[in-house]
C-alpha cells in the first residue's frame, strides 16, 4: 500500500560529520518542494541493493520549513543488517533513493508548559527539527545531549549557533553524564520530557521519570528498534500459498516482501501496529520485539508484527 | 464542470431539492439490503468521474446555499466556530489543504496563486478576492480556519494528537446531525464517539483510534455515516432541538416521502503537515424519500434497511418516532425483487 506513494529523491550532499555518522541531503528528483512536515517526523528510506531491499526509518533533522531538500543522519551500526552500511558505503552524491511521506510518531506536545529534550548520540536528529518549532520562544525548553567524546558530537556547531546556552553537553570520556535525577526531580508542572538515544538511556529516563511521579503521557521516547538478528526460519503464507525463508540478518517483513507479498506498514519499527499479522499455525515460539502488542496478546501467540518480530522453531503459518 | 449553484433554503420554507443529476450521484451508504454499524474506513482516493469522491472536497450544486446557511447560523451563534490557541498552526494547515484542493480541482470556480508567503485567493461563486500572507493571521479578515470553512461545504473538526489520543480542539460546526462543537471542545476521541450503541462491544473505536493515530500525510481516509432528518434541515444541533425536535411528530405515512430525508455524511480525515493534527471533514448530503424513490433499486434497498434496522440503532439515530411511517411510504416501491450488489443506481 505504501510503495505507490514514495517520492524519488536524489542525494545532493553527503558529509561525514563524526567518525560514525554521515549527513545526507535528499532533494526531489521531480524538482519543486517536498511535503511539509512537523518536527520529530521520520521517513522510510528504500534502499535497492542488488540482492535485497532495505527500508529503514530515519528522523528528519532539517528545518520543517526547508522543503527543497530533506536531511537525515545515518549512523553506521556495528551489527547492521546492511541498511546503514549501504547508506555509508554504496550511496554517493547523485544516487537515487525512494522515500515515503514523513510520519510523526515523536511530536512535541502542544500544550506542554516546558520541554526537556534528552539526546544520546544519533538520537539528536529528531530534536534538530523540533528545535526549529521551539524557536518562537513561547515555551521554555532545554536540551541535554550526551556523546562518547567531542569527535562524536554530531551537529554540535549547528546547535550551538542556534541554541546558545539552551544546550547542555555531556562527554562520556570526560566522565560527564546527564544528571537524570536532578533533571527530572525538579521540573515545573506541565513539563514534558523527550528522549531519543540508546535503549539503555531511554529505559533509564522513563524509569527515573516514573519514580518521580511523572505521568506517562508526559514522557516521550523514540527508538526505532532495528529488527534484531536471529535464527533463520521458514514461514508459510497461507493465502498467497508460498513458503518463505527468513535468513538471520533479514527481517520477517523484508523476507515476505522479497517473496512478492505486500504487507501494510508504517514505522517498520514495531510501534505503529500497521503490519499486524495473524498467526494461523505455530510449532515453536514467537520472538516478539515490538512495542505494539500487549503482553497478553504476545503471550497468546495469535499475532505477530513482522517488521521487528521473528519466530523460532519448526513451523509458522501466517494469514497473508 | 459547469455546476449551476442553486438558490435554496435549509430552514423556514425548506426549498432545498436535488436535481436529477444530483440524485444520480447521491452517496448511498448501503451496499447491501441490511445495515450494521461498522467503521468501514477506506483510503480517500479519487472516485469515478462525477462522483462525490472524485475530488478531495466535493463542491456541488448546493455550495452557495450551504455557505449562506452557515453564515446565518454563525450570525446568531458565533461559538459554532471555535479554536483553542495552540491550534493555530493546524488552522493554517486546513486553509492550505482546502485552498490547494479547490483551486486544483475546480479551476473554473477557484484560483490560488502563491509567491512565497504572499497568497492570492479567488472564490468566484462567493465573489471573494483576497490577498494575504500565509502564516500571518492579521492579514485575513478572520482566523484562518474560520475564514476558509465559511467557504466550504460541511463541518470541520480539528483534532490535536497527544497522549495517545485525539482531542477535538478546533472546528466549524453548523450542519451537524445532533451534536455540536460547543458540546465537544476538549473531548477525546472516545468521549466524542462514546455513545454509539453496539460500537463499544465491537471494539470498533479502539481500532479506529489506533488507526487514526497513525494516519499518514498524503494518505487521507474516508467513511460514510448516515442518519435521517425530517425536512432538509442542515442545522440539527442539540442547542436547537426545540426548533426541530417537534418536526419528528409531524411525519405521517402520507407525507413521509417529502418530509423524511436520508442524511449521509461523507467523512474525510487528513493528517495535517505542520501541526501533526488531524482534520475531520463531515460533509452532509440530504435526499428526500421521494427523490430516492426515483431510483427503483435504492427505494427497495432503503425500505429493507429501515425495516430490519436493529432497535438500538433506530433509537440511537433518533428514528423511533417516524421509522414506521418512512417504511410504510417506501413499501409500495418494494416488490420483493432482488437488488444488485453495491450502491450504483442500477
Ligand atoms: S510497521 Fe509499524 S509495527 Fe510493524
Amino acid at each position: 500500500m505504501n510503495d505507490a506513494q514514495t517520492i524519488t529523491v536524489q542525494v545532493v550532499g553527503i558529509e561525514q560529520v563524526t567518525p560514525l555518522i554521515k549527513h545526507f541531503k535528499l532533494a526531489p528528483v521531480a524538482g519543486g518542494s517536498l511535503p511539509v512536515f512537523s518536527g520529530g517526523s521520520h521517513i522510510i528510506v528504500v534502499m535497492q541493493r542488488t540482492d535485497r531491499v532495505h527500508k529503514n526509518p530515519y528522523s528528519l533533522l532539517s528545518s520543517p520549513s526547508q522543503l527543497d531538500a530533506y536531511e537525515i543522519g545515518v549512523r553506521r551500526m556495528e551489527e547492521s543488517r546492511g541498511g546503514s552500511h549501504f547508506m555509508h558505503d554504496a550511496v554517493k552524491v547523485g544516487s537515487r533513493l525512494e522515500i515515503a511521506h514523513p510520519v510523526n510518531l515523536f511530536a512535541l506536545d502542544k500544550i506542554a508548559r516546558k520541554h526537556v529534550l534528552i539526546a544520546g548520540g544519533i538520537g539528536i536528529t529528531p530534536f534538530l527539527a523540533q528545535l526549529e518549532d521551539l524557536h518562537d520562544g513561547s515555551v521554555p525548553y532545554e536540551l541535554h545531549y550526551s556523546v562518547r567524546s567531542a569527535e562524536h558530537a554530531a551537529f554540535l556547531e549547528r546547535l550551538r549557533r542556534r541554541e546558545g546556552d539552551k544546550i547542555h553537553m555531556y562527554y562520556d570520556d570526560a566522565g560527564l553524564t546527564i544528571p537524570y535525577q536532578e533533571l527530572l526531580a525538579a521540573q515545573p508542572l506541565g513539563t514534558h520530557v523527550y528522549v531519543c538515544g540508546p535503549a539503555g538511556m531511554i529505559k533509564h529516563v522513563i524509569g527515573t521519570a516514573q519514580t518521580w511521579g511523572w505521568p506517562d503521557s508526559h514522557i516521550h521516547w523514540e527508538q526505532f528498534s532495528a529488527p534484531p538478528v536471529g535464527d533463520a526460519f521458514e514461514v508459510f503464507l497461507a493465502r498467497s500459498k508460498v513458503s518463505v525463508h527468513v535468513p538471520p540478518d533479514q527481517s520477517l517483513l523484508e523476507s515476505i516482501e522479497a517473496a512478492g507479498v505486500e504487507v501494510p506498514y508504517l514505522c517498520r519499527g514495531g510501534v505503529c501496529g500497521f503490519c499486524h499479522t495473524k498467526v494461523l499455525e505455530l510449532d515453536g515460539e514467537l520472538v516478539h520485539n515490538d512495542h505494539f502488542l500487549s503482553e497478553a496478546e504476545k503471550a497468546k501467540g495469535k499475532s505477530i508484527m513482522p517488521c521487528v518480530s521473528r519466530a523460532q522453531g519448526k513451523r509458522l503459518v501466517l494469514d497473508l | 464542470m459547469n455546476t449551476v449553484f442553486k438558490n435554496e433554503t435549509f430552514r423556514d420554507d425548506f426549498t432545498y431539492r436535488n436535481t436529477p443529476q444530483a440524485i444520480q450521484r447521491f452517496p448511498l451508504p448501503f451496499p447491501e439490503d441490511s445495515y450494521m454499524y461498522s467503521v468501514n474506513i477506506e483510503p480517500h482516493l479519487p472516485g469515478p468521474r462525477g462522483s462525490v469522491t472524485e475530488f478531495a472536497f466535493d463542491v456541488d450544486e448546493h455550495y452557495v446555499a450551504e455557505c449562506r446557511e452557515r453564515a446565518i447560523v454563525l450570525a446568531t451563534e458565533p461559538l459554532r466556530y471555535q479554536a483553542l490557541p495552540h491550534m493555530l498552526s493546524s488552522q493554517w494547515d486546513c486553509l492550505e489543504l482546502i485552498m490547494d484542493s479547490l483551486a486544483r480541482d475546480y479551476p473554473a470556480h477557484f484560483s490560488l496563486s502563491k509567491q512565497g508567503n504572499r497568497w492570492h485567493w479567488v472564490n468566484r461563486p462567493l465573489q471573494i478576492d483576497q490577498q494575504f500572507t500565509f502564516g500571518d493571521t492579521s492579514t485575513l479578515p478572520r482566523q484562518p480556519l474560520d475564514y476558509i470553512t465559511r467557504q466550504a461545504q460541511g463541518d470541520f473538526v480539528v483534532m490535536d494528537q497527544r497522549e495517545g489520543d485525539l482531542w477535538t480542539e478546533a472546528g466549524m460546526v453548523t450542519t451537524q446531525a445532533d451534536w455540536s462543537l460547543d458540546f465537544d471542545v476538549g473531548m477525546t476521541f472516545k468521549e466524542w464517539h462514546g455513545p454509539v450503541p453496539l460500537a463499544h462491544e465491537l471494539q470498533v473505536f479502539d481500532r479506529a483510534l489506533k488507526f487514526l493515530l497513525n494516519l499518514r500525510l498524503g494518505q487521507p481516509v474516508r467513511r460514510l455515516n448516515w442518519t435521517m432528518t425530517v425536512n432538509p434541515r442542515l442545522d440539527t444541533s442539540p442547542e436547537n432541538y426545540p426548533h426541530w425536535g417537534t418536526d419528528r411528530a409531524s411525519v405521517t405515512p402520507q407525507n413521509a416521502g417529502d418530509r423524511v430525508h436520508l442524511r449521509v455524511e461523507l467523512q474525510g480525515l487528513w493528517r495535517l503537515p505542520r501541526s501533526n493534527a488531524i482534520v475531520f471533514g463531515i460533509r452532509c448530503y440530504l435526499i428526500s424519500l421521494r427523490e430516492l424513490s426515483t431510483v427503483p433499486k435504492w427505494a427497495r434497498r432503503v425500505h429493507r434497511v429501515l425495516k430490519e434496522l436493529h432497535p438500538a440503532l433506530v433509537d440511537y439515530k433518533g428514528l423511533t418516532r417516524y421509522r414506521d411511517a418512512a417504511v410504510a411510504w417506501l413499501a409500495p416501491f418494494d416488490d420483493g425483487s432482488p437488488t444488485t450488489p453495491g450502491t450504483a443506481p442500477e
